[in-house]
């Protein structure tokens, strides 16, 4: 029991000491605990300034708009009638994918034909392809997948005859779900390509 | 002061050398096999706005390396190692204890005091004192865990470092996406890049001052790199289509990335000196999320030139390019453990996505998490631990497990979905 008092007495000893004790020249094994003594007391300092220290900078929006994904087509005021008449193929605007998969499937071939009509008749119209696709997965490669879908429509388009200049094509992956739910049917609604006017 | 300094000297040997207990060693090598008992007690304070016996506790525990001594077990709260009857401790079966106060100043900052005792030993292995303002206390915290990890595990710790990650507010049209840096707990967060447009993939650079990330604020992808100090940032890719998947080369003067220029998503390396681009792979498939091996010399990302995303790897100056994984369907965001032993990925099979570890000796893989939707996955600097992104009701958290899964720890955020995590170096 003594020792241990004798002991906890030079441990304390330690604590006060290695406050004060600097840590050159020294045995790097026994003397481990002292460069990190001095070594917090640096970087605390610098670290915790560090700390403080991180500015922020405030990116505006685009446009500071808030526009959400691609434009509604009802607030196009300069976009014909038959772009809001259920019965015309124009009035849809997104195509559907399936499963890591960047193929039109063929109930879409009619849309995006009537939108590549229309770029045709318009050739000072430009719109943007925005590729979309579902949660799961890495969102990087979700990127690459979204842009291969909005690749494989803005192709269809040109076969068509539209302009490469009229097509613009952006992929926001799996970043601005239309659904947020976290099923199937959900899914089915985010893996997608919107042809914003 | 050299008089004091062997005067330090002898009593450390003394200490070392009058141990009358046998020593439980230490040494963990290779992951973790069996965690080590400890006591955090909890310190003695009489109004410190911040709970450091608590911040230490909570940092340790989630380390894996650690069975922390609930505080209920405690019968005292010794804060100090004169206070300390080591038989008690020993009786509940601890090998190691940290104790420690918090006191206030004359000049209004806190004395900030802790020793981390052998609790067999009897001897004190380290003892630390520091005086820190009240906005630095939680920091201290972390850096007393990593004074204590270190001491006890051999491996730095990774507590008072920072981790980036992005959130995003609302939804629809009322969407709004910030870029946050917070302590590695998830304390202290702040907005260092905001927008309406989605933000993604933030890297820090190898000295940890910049953050390189993606941005779609003018409706197109970009990639910029932001110092973190000046809050300052430049635009370093602004390619037609995809501009993405930003990584720092390990001497800070390249970032690998993924363009679609050229067609379809190639790798490519900016230096950033002479911001010359070097095209790394040409093929028709989908190629990102580069990530390179800890010397530097080879790049690691997912590609599905064989129909399904997998990981191949080729040397960072470009030439061969070989397939890394063949175990499951999907794999896909690969990164290096800071050893280079190892490789953290996302790991799929069609319906679930988990956090999985590959040994790069022998190919083994190892799923680290139970999914359905987890992503994003990096290494602690000191390798013990992976911080990734998780979801539970549609609501998006950041997550931690250690390197042989036994460990898993939540981080918490205030609210909104939060996602791509990356740990500062």
């Amino acid at each position: 029991m003594k020792l241990t008092k004798t002991a906890l007495a030079l441990t304390i000893a330690t604590l006060f000491l290695t406050a004060c004790a600097d840590t050159e020249d020294k045995d790097p094994n026994a003397l481990d605990g002292q460069t990190k003594q001095s070594g917090i007391n640096d970087a605390s300092t610098n670290g915790l300034n560090n700390g403080t220290g991180i500015n922020g900078s405030e990116i505006g929006g685009s446009n500071g708009t808030g526009e959400y994904g691609s434009a509604g087509f009802n607030g196009n005021s300069h976009l014909g009638p038959e772009f809001s008449d259920p019965s015309n193929p124009l009035s849809k605007h997104t195509i559907y994918f399936t499963l890591d998969s960047s193929q039109v499937q063929p109930d879409f071939v009619p849309v995006i034909a009537a939108h590549a009509q229309y770029l045709i008749a318009n050739p000072n119209q430009h719109i943007t392809l925005e590729g979309h696709g579902d949660e799961r997965g890495s969102r990087e490669y979700n990127i690459a997948l979204g842009e291969q879908r909005a690749k494989s429509v803005a192709g269809m388009m040109k076969i068509q005859g539209v302009s490469e200049s009229q097509l613009n094509v952006v992929s926001y992956g799996e970043e601005k779900p239309a659904s947020l739910g976290n099923d199937d049917a959900a899914w089915e609604l985010n893996r997608r390509v919107e042809i914003a006017y | 002061m050299a008089y004091f300094k062997t005067i330090v000297m002898i009593i450390i040997f003394s200490l070392v050398t009058s141990s009358s207990y046998a020593a439980l060693t230490i040494e963990i090598t290779e992951g973790v096999e069996s965690a080590l008992p400890i006591a955090v007690v909890p310190f003695a304070s009489t109004n410190s706005p911040v709970a450091i016996s608590e911040v230490v506790n909570a940092d340790l525990a989630r380390s894996g390396y650690f069975i922390m001594l609930d505080e209920q077990r405690m019968t005292n709260h010794p804060s100090s190692s004169q206070e300390v009857n080591f038989k008690e401790w020993q009786a509940l079966a601890q090998n190691h204890m940290v104790v420690g106060r918090v006191e206030t100043n004359a000049s209004g900052q806190y004395d900030v005091q802790f020793q981390l005792l052998d609790v067999y030993k009897t001897s004190q292995l380290l003892g630390y004192r520091m005086t820190v303002s009240a906005a630095d206390l939680r920091r201290t915290a972390h850096h007393i865990s990593d004074l204590i990890f270190e001491k006890l595990t051999g491996k730095k710790g990774s507590f008072s470092g920072r981790i980036a990650y992005v959130t995003s507010s609302g939804a629809g049209h009322q969407q709004s996406h910030q870029l946050q840096v917070a302590d590695a707990d998830g304390f202290n967060p702040q907005t260092i890049a905001g927008s309406l447009e989605p933000i993604m993939s933030p890297a820090w650079s190898p000295d940890g001052k910049r953050i390189a990330y993606v941005s779609f604020e003018k409706k197109t992808a970009a990639v910029y790199v932001q110092t973190l100090a000046t809050g300052q940032r430049e635009r370093i890719a602004e390619f037609p289509g995809i501009n993405g998947a930003p990584a720092w080369s390990p001497d800070g003067s390249r970032v690998a990335l993924t363009l679609s220029k050229d067609g379809s998503p190639d790798i490519y390396v900016l230096n950033l000196v002479t911001r010359s681009l070097l095209r790394l792979t040409k093929s028709l498939a989908i190629d990102t999320e580069p990530a390179w091996s800890p010397d530097g010399s080879h790049i690691i990302f997912t590609s599905d030139r064989g129909g399904k995303p997998q990981l191949y790897m080729t040397p960072s100056a470009g030439g061969n390019e070989k397939r890394l994984t063949f175990t499951g369907a999907y794999n896909a965001r690969g990164s290096f453990s800071p050893d280079g032993r190892n490789i953290v990925m996302v790991h799929g099979n069609g319906s679930s996505y988990r956090i999985a570890i590959m040994d790069m000796s022998n190919r083994a893989i190892n799923v680290l998490t139970s999914g359905p939707a987890d992503e994003s996955p990096s290494f602690s600097p000191n390798g013990s631990m992976i911080l990734y992104a998780s979801k539970k009701r549609q609501t998006g958290f950041l997550a931690a497990v250690s390197i042989d899964g036994k460990m898993q720890q939540k981080l918490m955020f205030n609210s909104g979905e939060v996602r791509e995590p990356a740990w500062s170096p």
